[in-house]
C-alpha cells in the first residue's frame, strides 16, 4: 500500500502511466481507463496531472489481487497519439531485455 | 556427492506443500502481497522487472547429473529455456510464473534441491571452493564442515531471524577460491603445530554500500569447537547488531565500530562464559557427515595417457587445455572448468540443452558430478586424461569451451537494469561489449590473469569493489554512467579496488576499460606481471593519466 503520505508527495511533471506486475505471473501490466490491466502499454490510462495520478495510482493499489508493486511512470507522447517509455528501466520493462539471450554455439 | 537424509527430505517437501497452500491463498485473495512478500522471500522467490525472480541454491556448489537435469527441467518447463549462475552458488531463473512456482519447487524437491535460506535475514547458503574434495593440497574437504554448519543453522531460530542476513563461507586450499574475505565469516581450514584440524576465523567481511574485507578474530579454533566460536559470534552480533538501521546491520558494521581486537575480545569472552552448550563436534559426529559425502572409485591412471600426447599437436585443444584444465589430488585426473562466458553472450547463463548435455557429459566423463563456482562457470571436478581431447571437442560443439578462464572476458556480472528492480543501470550488454572487444583469445592470453566484475547498481552482487577492474553502474540525470575501480581482488590477498577517475557513460565503459588494458601493457615490467601486481606496484596515477590524458 502506498501511505496517504506519500501519496500526497506524489508530483508528476509529464505524462504518466501506473504500471505493475500481475500477480500471478509477474508480467509488466498499465492500469487502464476501465479499471483493469493490460500487458500493453497502449492499453493505458494516461494521467497528466498529480491530482489525476494520485487518484490513479490509489485505485490500482486497492487491486492488490490484479497487481502487485504500482507506481507511477514517464511516458512520452509521439504524434498520433502513441504511447512511448519515458526512461530506459520502463523501456526494459516494456519491449524486454536490451540483450541477445541466445548463447551462441 | 552428498546424501541427504530423511530429515532433510522430510523437511524440503513439507516446506513446498507449505508454500503450495500459500500461493493459493495469494491467488484467491486471502493473502495480501504484503502478508505474502515474507513467505515468498523465505522459497527464494523476488519480484523483478519482468517476472519473479526464483533462485535455487546449490550448497557447496555440489550438483548431480540427475540435478542439473531437473535444473534444465525447470528453465524449459517453466521458464523461457536458460538459467543464470550466480556468485553465491545459486542459480537464478528470471521468467517464472507464481502460480507455477509451487510446481517447480515440487519437481527440484524429488532431486534433494530447494530455495531455503535464498534469501531474508538468516544464515545463508554456506559456500566453499568449488574445487573442494579435488583440489591437490587441500587439508580436508570444506564441504564437510559447510554441511556441519547448515544442519546446524538451518532453519534454527536463532539464526532465521538475525539483523539482517548472514553469509558464510569456507576454504581449505592454499589459494582461496570462495572468496571467504567479503563474507560475514570467513573460515580458512589448516593444521596446527601440532597437527590438528582448525580453522582461522576471519569476521566482518562484504561488499554493498559500505565494503569492507574480513579481518581474523583467531588464528586457530579446533575442528570440534567451531560451531560453539559461530555461536559465541552471532551472540555478540545479536547483543550489540543495529536493527533499527537496514544499512548498518550487517556484522561488518559492528565491527568497524567496536574495532577488531574489542570484537575479538567480546566473542572470546563470551565464548569461555557460554560453557559447554551441547555445540562440540565429537568425532561421530563428524564422521557421520564425512560419510555422508562419496568419492568416485577412482583406477589407477598413468600421469600422462597415450591420448593427450597425441592431441598436444592440436593447436585448439592445446589452448583450452592450458587455461582450462586444472591439476587433481588423484594422478591420471583433471579438474575441468566449463567457460559459461561466451564471446557476445551474458556472464553465467546456460540454456536448458546446454544444461543436459553437460550432465549427459558428466555422467560420461566425471561421474556424474559437477560443480558450480563463484566466477560463474561450472566445472566437471573427475575427468581422466585421457578422456579430456573427447571431452574438448563436445564441450566446443556446446559453447562451452571458451579458453578465456580467468582471462579478460571471463567477467563477473550481475543481472543488472535488463532484470533487477535496484538497478541504476545495464551490467549484461556491458560485459557483452567487452567480450567482443577482447575476443582474439592470443590477445586475452598475452594480457594474462585480470578480472572484471560488473555491479548494476551499489549493492555490488557483481563484488565490483574486488574486481582486478570493477565497474558500477549509477545513474546520472536519469542517464547510465559507470564507475571504474582498478586494482581490487577476492583472493587470500582480498583488496578493495580505487577509483580511477570520473564516472563515463554506457558508450564509453568499453573503450576506457580497453585504454586500462593498454595503459597496463605498457605499464607492466614483464609479461608475468599480473595486472593487479602492476597497479599495486604502481599505484593508480600512472593508469590514471595515460587513460583520462586525452579525454
Ligand atoms: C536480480 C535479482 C537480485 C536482487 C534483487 C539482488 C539484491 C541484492 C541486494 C539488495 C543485496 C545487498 C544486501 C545488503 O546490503 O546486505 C545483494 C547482495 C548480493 N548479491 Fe544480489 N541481487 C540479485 C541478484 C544477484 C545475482 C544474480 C548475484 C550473483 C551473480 C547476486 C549476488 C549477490 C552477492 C554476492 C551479494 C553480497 C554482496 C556483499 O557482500 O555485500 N545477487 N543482492
Ligand atoms: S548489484 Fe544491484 S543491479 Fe545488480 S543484481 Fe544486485 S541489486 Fe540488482
Amino acid at each position: 500500500m502506498t501511505s496517504p503520505l506519500e501519496q500526497k508527495k506524489i508530483r508528476i511533471t509529464g505524462p504518466s502511466v501506473v504500471t505493475a506486475n500481475r500477480t500471478w505471473d509477474g508480467a509488466v501490466v498499465y492500469r487502464t481507463a476501465k479499471h483493469g490491466w493490460s500487458t500493453e502499454l497502449s492499453d493505458s490510462a494516461i494521467v497528466t496531472t498529480s491530482d489525476e495520478a494520485r487518484a490513479l495510482l490509489a485505485e490500482a493499489t486497492a487491486d492488490d489481487l490484479g497487481a502487485v508493486g504500482p507506481y507511477i511512470a514517464p511516458v512520452e507522447l509521439k504524434d498520433g497519439g502513441k504511447v512511448k517509455p519515458g526512461n530506459l528501466r520502463e523501456h526494459i520493462r516494456a519491449k524486454g531485455v536490451t540483450i541477445d539471450l541466445q548463447v551462441p554455439a | 556427492m552428498y546424501a541427504y537424509d530423511e530429515l532433510d527430505r522430510t523437511l524440503i517437501n513439507e516446506r513446498v506443500s507449505e508454500f503450495r497452500d500459500q500461493v493459493k491463498r495469494r491467488l484467491s485473495g486471502e493473502l495480501t502481497e504484503d502478508e505474502f512478500k515474507i513467505l515468498r522471500l523465505q522459497n527464494g522467490v523476488y519480484l523483478q522487472l519482468h517476472a519473479y525472480m526464483f533462485r535455487v541454491a546449490i550448497p557447496y556448489g555440489t550438483l548431480s547429473s540427475k540435478q542439473l537435469r531437473r535444473l534444465a527441467h525447470v528453465a524449459r518447463r517453466y521458464d523461457r529455456g536458460y538459467g543464470h549462475f550466480t556468485t553465491r552458488q545459486n542459480i537464478q531463473f528470471n521468467w517464472i510464473k507464481l502460480a507455477e512456482l509451487p510446481d517447480a519447487l515440487a519437481d527440484l524437491a524429488e532431486v534433494g534441491i530447494h530455495a531455503m535460506q535464498t534469501s531474508g535475514n538468516n544464515m545463508r547458503n554456506v559456500t566453499s571452493d568449488q574445487w573442494a574434495g579435488v583440489a591437490p593440497g587441500e587439508i580436508e574437504d570444506p564441504r564437510i564442515w559447510s554441511e556441519l554448519i547448515r544442519q546446524h543453522t538451518t532453519l534454527h531460530p536463532e539464526f532465521s531471524f538475525l539483523p539482517r542476513k548472514f553469509k558464510i563461507a569456507i576454504t581449505a586450499a592454499e589459494h582461496d577460491r570462495a572468496a571467504i574475505k567479503i563474507h560475514d565469516i570467513g573460515l580458512r581450514l589448516h593444521k596446527n603445530a601440532d597437527g590438528e584440524t582448525g580453522f582461522e576465523v576471519l569476521v566482518g567481511g562484504g561488499l554493498g554500500r559500505t565494503p569492507f574485507i574480513a579481518k581474523t578474530i583467531k588464528p586457530f579454533v579446533p575442528g570440534r569447537d567451531i560451531l560453539s566460536y559461530i555461536e559465541a559470534i552471532l551472540r555478540v552480533y545479536n547483543q550489540y547488531g543495529r536493527r533499527d538501521n537496514i544499512y548498518k546491520a550487517r556484522i561488518k558494521i559492528l565491527v568497524h565500530e567496536l574495532g577488531i581486537e574489542k570484537f575479538a575480545k567480546e566473542v572470546e569472552e563470551e565464548w569461555k562464559a557460554m560453557g559447554d552448550v551441547g555445540l562440540t563436534l565429537d568425532h561421530a559426529a563428524i564422521e557421520e557427515v564425512r560419510s555422508r559425502f562419496s568419492y568416485p572409485a577412482y583406477e589407477k591412471l598413468p600421469h600422462m595417457p597415450d591420448e593427450l600426447k597425441q592431441a598436444a599437436h592440436d593447436k585448439l585443444f592445446e589452448r583450452w587445455r592450458k587455461n582450462s584444465v586444472s591439476p587433481h589430488k588423484v594422478q591420471g585426473y583433471s579438474i575441468v572448468t566449463l567457460s559459461l562466458k561466451p564471446v557476445g553472450g551474458p556472464p553465467g547463463d546456460a540454456t536448458a540443452e546446454q544444461m543436459d548435455a553437460v550432465a549427459d557429459l558428466a555422467d560420461k566423463y566425471s561421474f556424474g558430478e559437477i560443480r558450480v563456482g563463484h566466477e560463474q562457470n561450472l566445472a566437471l571436478p573427475h575427468v581422466a586424461k585421457r578422456d579430456l581431447p573427447a571431452l574438448f571437442k563436445a564441450l566446443d560443439r556446446l559453447g562451452l569451451a571458451t579458453p578465456n578462464v580467468n582471462l579478460v572476458t571471463d567477467i563477473i556480472a550481475c543481472p543488472g537494469l535488463d532484470y533487477c528492480s535496484l538497478a541504476n543501470a545495464r551490467s549484461i550488454p556491458i560485459a557483452q561489449e567487452l567480450t567482443r572487444r577482447f575476443a582474439n583469445h592470443d590477445t586475452a592470453d598475452l594480457i594474462g590473469r585480470l578480472h572484471i566484475n560488473i555491479s548494476g547498481c551499489i549493492n555490488a552482487c557483481g563484488h565490483h569493489h574486488v574486481g582486478h577492474i570493477g565497474i558500477l553502474g549509477v545513474e546520472k540525470n536519469g542517464e547510465e554512467f559507470y564507475q571504474i575501480t582498478i586494482g581490487g581482488r577476492a583472493d587470500e590477498n582480498a583488496q578493495l579496488g580505487t577509483l580511477i577517475g570520473p564516472a563515463v557513460p554506457y558508450a564509453e565503459v568499453a573503450d576506457v576499460i580497453e585504454d586500462i588494458v593498454e595503459a597496463y601493457l605498457a605499464l607492466r615490467d614483464r609479461p608475468e606481471e599480473l595486472f593487479v601486481d602492476t597497479v599495486k606496484r604502481l599505484g593508480v596515477e600512472p593508469i590514471r593519466e595515460r587513460v583520462y590524458a586525452t579525454r
